[in-house]
């Protein structure tokens, strides 16, 4: 019948509202992966377009859904979890992804967001990470490092801030990706294995503010030693990055630790294999906040673990208690109980 | 001894029982007047209970009290004063003594009338009589405790259960008072404790001896008989109280929309009753979501009304205040949405179990911009059923968030209800947009209500984009355009207004014309209609206007207060309705009779007010 999902193409998605992020920004180049993910999203999970629903809060990263032509709702700031929760108890068929930023998730919307990852409610979550507040021009946000200088903190800031994936997975999470907003392929790839996880997944982006926090991910993005200071993870495959693929990840005691493979006495024989179904977060957490100097920084989706979901067990209580009930309907329930007659 | 004892007849009588907060007045109070209603009485019940779960045991601050008031005939009121007073405890019986009529039978558990009773209650004496001034009352100094320990002696419960089922003893002697049949509440204990064979037993024992215990004393007179209820509609009823009328009546209106009923909300005293009553009803497809925080409450009912559900929140004062922001977001974003506040004291975390009417400024005002919405108030604890209706009915068929305002007193209190057909309840017709609407405009509106269409996520051909941004006109996509900003305003208020096309005519209780026109609105109704109804016995020339819409008033307003000399808003805050009226219906002189106690209004003082109004020049 309706097989649209088989031949849509990025330009599908493309709404008609011009893009109005500033020349350079990082998420230009988020958004280009989310067209391409969701033809891909659409064949694989049999979606037709109208089944797609983009929730955000506010921020620059949440006018996102202004851009995609799909479903889409600007909530209120930090509150685009609980709008994506309703919708997806509403309807648990629609696929129900929210875009949001390190302020508008993890500031304002802390609360909301921990409870989503919390429920495992099935909705997708891109974070957009760029360490600032954009939309308000320059301000600190909870995943500012300590000590950096912005228009709030002209002296530096005196606090520490949150690590997504460190926090995610404190919450029960199941589902914890990141990747760099300049990996349009490798984003897309993620976003699609976001789309397949049932249950709450987050996939944090590394994203460049070109305006108020520009380089902030330099150390990283930059062609010329990226592949030394990441790694990429995927499931069942060694943990090896570098450019040459000859730097691993070990455990030793309790941590982790990076090697060179051939030296020292280390062969590919001793380095991890990303089990990223494994229920224990324990190498996960430390994946997670691995941090460049001291270890590459880990891209792909570090956690992917089955685990019911809220708006499943929403839906099988109502059936279950629908099946034996007693009250069909308003007029049942108005006579049930004590009554009588005058 | 001699069982003779007279018989008296009344029309209506009032019972208040008190007690420490553990003592089970609560339950004692609801049991009897369950009985009396299925007996055949009207009744009005008043629960007063402290907001500490538990206060230091005999002080006067864990004091609880449920009032019942029962009748032959109609019963509005939980009444003023009482005719019998229970107290469990010398406390109790210092915070109630107060309300017993002059001459008025209390009844009072001798045993805890010791050195250490009297002395957490903070008597001065060891004479409790003498001191609150009781000589003209009736006392019965009754040894309920060591009675209770007698009777369950050999029961087998622990001392712990025995000296907790004193308070079914009590009720046992109230019932041979009244001469109630005790059957209702053995039914009760039987379904209650199912699974404790013993524990029915010893109630039920407990009970019938409280009751056979005044037969037999001396002390107890006479016993009083009031009939059933024989001028009250014919046909089914049963008990309600005003949070189970309202989760019901939101099931309602989602059942005749024909959509899955969805509430988001975060428990908060008086309001949580609603979320209980509507997570049992699973068995009607109710999706509940207790939510992390009040705005996750209604941002989740918002996104499930984007969704396609009929979707409510439900909270108290400080709780409206949390959701404002996104109260802001369902009025830009026009979908539909009801929020209930069951309005307790404020400001603040204020008097958490006290009722007040002070969020009405609030709930018509409380958010930022120019965020018309449709405000209603149910009035008494069954008609909340029917508000609450008609808030689903508004908002779904409107497109516009609806505010229900309901009070702790309405809330809590409970009354008979003639069981409704939902057969005689109209029909609600959401403007749902079809899949596959050609040219699909989010924000084009029909003609009649102004209305935008409803397009749910996951029909074909219409997927769009809302959002808190102001919206073009037709398209609704982003706009800053002056003029298009400034005609969004303008409908979006339009749209609000027009609701009073849709809502009846305002009445008047009483003769439509004359010296002076009592003006109320919400749960002051029972009060207010009683205090009139003296006045006008009396000859008076007195009427009552009670609002249910407030915003928009119904289009009589106007009409109906020109033909009265004299206007008094009463209210339970002070003067917000008054005001709001002087906003709105600018040429009247409004005069204000306001009260702010956390408790509801006595007839008696309203009669003494309007008596004084109507004396003045």
């Amino acid at each position: 019948m309706d097989e649209q999902y088989m031949n849509y193409t990025p330009q599908d998605f493309k709404s008609d509202q011009e893009v109005r992020w500033c020349p350079g920004c990082g998420d230009h180049a988020i958004l280009s992966a989310v067209q391409k993910a969701l033809p891909e999203v659409s064949k694989q999970l049999k979606y037709n377009l109208e089944r797609y629903v983009f929730v955000s809060g506010i921020g620059c990263s949440s006018r996102f859904p202004y851009y995609v032509n799909t479903f889409g709702f600007h909530g209120i700031h930090g509150r685009a979890s609980a709008i994506a929760t309703g919708v997806k108890v509403a309807n648990p068929s629609l696929s129900v992804w929210q875009v949001t930023g390190d302020g508008d998730a993890l500031a304002i919307g802390g609360n909301h967001f921990i409870h989503a990852v919390r429920r495992n409610i099935d909705i997708n979550i891109l974070l957009f990470n760029n360490q600032i507040y954009g939309l308000t021009k320059g301000q600190y946000s909870p995943t500012s490092p300590l000590g950096a200088i912005t228009k709030t903190s002209p002296f530096g800031t005196v606090e520490h801030p949150f690590r997504p994936g460190e926090l995610v997975i404190g919450a029960q999470g199941k589902f914890f990706a990141r990747s760099l907003d300049v990996d349009v392929k490798l984003t897309a790839e993620i976003m699609v294995e976001a789309a397949k996880h049932d249950g709450t997944s987050v996939v944090e982006i590394l994203q460049n503010c070109v305006i108020f926090n520009d380089g902030a991910y330099d150390y990283i993005t930059d062609r010329e030693y990226r592949d030394d200071r990441v790694i990429v993870l995927r499931h069942g495959e060694k943990m090896v990055f570098g450019k040459n693929r000859d730097k691993g990840l070990i455990l030793s005691g309790l941590s982790l630790k990076v090697v060179t493979i051939g030296q020292g006495g280390f062969t590919m024989d001793d380095i991890l294999v990303h089990d990223a179904y494994n229920p224990n977060p324990g190498v996960h957490m430390m994946l997670a906040n691995m941090e460049y100097p001291d270890y590459p920084v880990a891209l792909g989706v570090i956690r992917n673990v089955k685990d019911s979901t809220y708006d499943d067990n929403v839906r099988d209580q109502v059936l279950e208690v629908m099946k034996t009930a007693k009250i069909k309907s308003v007029d049942d329930l108005l006579n049930s109980g004590d009554t009588w007659e005058v | 001894m001699d069982k003779q004892k007279s018989v008296q007849e009344l029309d209506e009588v009032v019972v208040r029982f008190s007690g420490d907060s553990g003592d089970g007045m609560q339950l004692t109070g609801t049991l009897f007047a369950d009985a009396s209603a299925l007996f055949g009485n009207d009744v009005s019940t008043f629960p007063d209970y402290p907001s500490e779960i538990r206060a230091p045991q005999g002080t006067i601050g864990g004091v609880s009290g449920f009032q019942v008031h029962f009748g032959n005939r109609k019963v509005n009121t939980p009444g003023d004063y009482c005719d019998v007073l229970v107290a469990m405890n010398p406390a109790a019986l210092k915070a109630n003594a107060k309300w017993v009529k002059r001459g008025g039978l209390i009844i009072v558990d001798a045993d805890q009338f010791n050195e250490k009773g009297y002395q957490r209650a903070g008597y001065k004496t060891f004479d409790a009589v003498s001191e609150l001034n009781l000589q003209d009352y009736k006392l019965i100094f009754a040894p309920i405790t060591n009675l209770t320990k007698e009777s369950l002696k050999d029961s087998g419960l622990d001392n712990k259960s025995i000296t907790r089922s004193k308070n079914m003893f009590a009720l046992g002697m109230v019932y041979y008072i009244f001469d109630r049949p005790l059957n209702f509440t053995e039914k009760f204990f039987e379904k209650k404790f199912a699974k404790k064979p013993e524990v029915v037993e010893a109630n039920k024992k407990v009970l019938r001896d409280g009751f056979n215990y005044a037969a037999n004393i001396q002390a107890i007179p006479s016993t009083y008989k009031v009939k059933q209820a024989t001028n009250l509609p014919k046909g089914k009823y049963r008990n309600i109280n005003g949070n189970t009328a309202t989760a019901w009546g939101l099931i309602a209106a989602a059942e005749k929309a024909g959509l899955p009923l969805f509430c988001g909300s975060y428990p908060i005293t008086p309001a949580t009753e609603i979320l209980i009553e509507l997570a049992k009803r699973k068995d009607l497809g109710v999706k509940t979501l207790q939510a992390e925080d009040e705005i996750a409450g209604i941002c989740t009912a918002i996104g499930a009304s984007y969704a396609g559900n009929f979707a409510v929140t439900t909270t108290s004062g400080p709780g409206l205040s949390l959701k404002s922001e996104a109260m802001g977001l369902a009025v830009m974003t026009e979908l539909p949405l009801v929020i209930v506040d069951v309005q307790r004291g404020g400001p603040s975390t204020g008097l958490p179990t006290k009722t007040e009417q002070s969020d009405l400024m609030q709930a018509l005002w409380g958010r930022n911009g120019e965020a018309p919405m449709v405000v209603i108030a149910a009035s008494t604890p069954s008609n909340c059923f029917d508000y609450a209706f008609m808030a689903g009915k508004i908002a779904m068929e409107h497109m516009t968030p609806v505010l229900l305002l309901t009070d702790g007193y309405i809330a809590n209190g409970s009354e008979p209800w003639r069981i409704p057909s939902m057969k005689d309840y109209p029909e609600i017709k959401p403007p749902i947009v079809p899949d596959g609407t050609e040219g699909y405009m989010p924000y084009a509106r029909d003609d009649k209500r102004l209305a935008r269409g409803w397009a749910f996520p996951g029909k074909k051909g219409i997927a769009h984009r809302v959002g808190g941004l102001e919206k073009d006109f037709l398209k609704g996509s982003v706009s800053h355009d002056p003029i298009n900003h400034q005609r969004m305003v303008d409908i979006r208020a339009a749209k609000v207004q027009r609701v009073q096309e849709f809502i009846p005519e305002q009445q008047v209780i009483g003769d439509p014309e004359g010296d002076l026109l009592v003006i109320g609105w919400g749960g002051t109704y029972g009060h207010l209609y009683d205090a009139v109804n003296e006045m006008r016995a009396s000859g008076k020339k007195v009427s009552l206007c009670h609002f249910n819409y407030i915003n928009p008033l119904p289009k009589n307003t106007r009409d109906i207060f020109a033909k009265f000399k004299k206007l008094l808003v009463c209210e339970l805050n002070m003067g917000q309705f008054a005001n709001y009226l002087r906003m709105n219906v600018q040429e009247f002189n409004y005069l204000q009779y306001n009260k702010v106690q956390g408790l509801p209004f006595t007839v008696a003082e309203l009669v003494e007010m309007f008596n004084q109004i109507l004396e003045e020049k």
